[in-house]
């Protein structure tokens, strides 16, 4: 489906060509004319030898669709975080709590939590996305129902966190308890996997920069997740990208919230700790 | 998806007299075109924001008639020259009969 932000002034701008996509480009990142983004940094010791540097996804699309993201007016997904924020202020369940009763405002309270996630959780004895600490959050102290994983309220809550975050580097921890999980993670992006055999690693990291068919391939990371995605018009969960990756190399996908794509999502975001928290940000 | 219709509105708070400023607006809309069908293969109605307008101190800026293949969440940019100090009133008209209305207000120093 062709999606395209509708403006009168450039209507007839339309018609230009777009230049052909190569690899990223050297643009810069100032969201609001503030928040200026780490786009490009050095790859974490972890990546020694793999990367010689890493690149945020955001240099790796058009000039359209990288604007979009410098104002927050402009930024769609913004009308998803405005969602949220509602929900933010909302009773539910049966302790009479919502998120603000605890946490206040977010605008405070949520600064730098996203650039964390996903870390481990001593109480549950496991590797916690920030969605797993939402729902947990809804079901211990607010006796609320969990949210359904990447469904609507989920992702929406997600950005609007994550939108606090904003400009500040990604830095999960890798060792410590987290460190099994973020093996298992690495092993997956290693796997290849369906009837095209490939591993996330043969893309990502061998092939960013060049065309997949149409589409053009990036490091990969995911500092800009919640992403608001233009062909889908609605913002996109980092495990229900990873779904739509595995599901065209012909594979069968592991689920949202399943223990392989948490471990992924750890992996996958350590790879980008350096980066800007970017989320929610604009892709097409 | 998003369910609730939200406008919103970004202009200027001041500009010189006879100057040009450009207006930014959304509207959250599911749009949807009545081409669709749902699971059952019933066809979905139609539902959109079909009339959008502008107007400052009374006097008509921008009226726009949206057709079913407008995507989601509307959104419209454009220029309007601000004679004196006042008031911008947007309304979007939808399908259903509701009117969403914004007004945001400008100082000409």
């Amino acid at each position: 489906m062709m999606k395209k932000v509708l403006t009168v002034s450039s209507a007839l701008l339309m018609s230009t060509v777009p230049a052909l996509a190569r690899g990223p480009d050297d643009n810069t990142l100032v969201v609001n004319g503030e928040i200026e983004m780490v786009t490009k940094t050095e790859a974490p010791a972890h990546l020694d030898g793999v990367l010689p540097e890493i690149i945020s996804g955001w240099h790796y699309r058009s000039e359209e669709t990288q604007q979009l993201q410098s104002d927050d007016f402009e930024n769609p997904s913004m009308i998803f975080v405005d969602d949220a924020e509602e929900a933010w202020n909302t009773v539910e369940g049966s302790s009479g709590n919502s998120c603000a009763s605890c946490h206040e405002d977010a605008a405070e309270s949520m600064v730098g939590v996203s650039a964390t996630y996903p870390k481990w959780n001593e109480e549950a004895g496991q590797v916690y996305t920030l969605q797993n600490q939402v729902n947990a959050c809804r079901t211990e102290r607010m006796g609320a129902e969990p949210w359904a994983y990447d469904a609507g309220p989920a992702l929406n809550m997600e950005a609007l966190i994550a939108s606090h975050s904003r400009g500040m580097p990604v830095n999960v921890a890798i060792d410590g308890p987290a460190a099994e999980t973020w093996e298992q993670g690495r092993e997956i992006y290693y796997t290849r996997y369906g009837q095209l055999e490939l591993a996330c690693s043969n893309c990502h990291e061998n092939n960013n920069g060049n065309h997949i068919r149409a589409d053009h391939l990036s490091q990969g990371h995911i500092n800009g997740f919640p992403t608001y995605r233009l062909r889908n018009a609605a913002l996109i969960g980092t495990q229900s990208r990873f779904r739509g990756c595995i599901r065209d190399t012909r594979a069968e996908t592991f689920a949202t919230g399943s223990p392989e794509l948490v471990a992924l999502e750890l992996y996958v975001r350590s790879r980008g700790n350096g980066l800007s928290v970017e989320g929610p940000a604009v892709r097409n | 998806m998003t369910t609730v219709v939200r406008p919103r509105v970004r202009v200027p708070g001041s500009a010189s007299a006879g100057d040009a400023v450009t207006i930014k607006t959304l509207i959250s809309h599911k749009m949807e075109s009545g081409q669709r069908k749902d699971s059952d293969g019933n066809i979905i109605p139609r539902s959109i924001i079909n009339r959008f307008t502008c107007d400052f101190n009374g006097e008509n800026v921008i009226d726009v008639t949206l057709e079913p293949a407008i995507s989601t969440n509307p959104y419209f940019e454009f220029e309007a020259t601000v004679p004196e100090s006042g008031e911008f009133q947007f309304t979007w008209y939808d399908d259903d009969g509701s009117v969403y209305e914004d007004t945001k207000s400008i100082t000409v120093e």
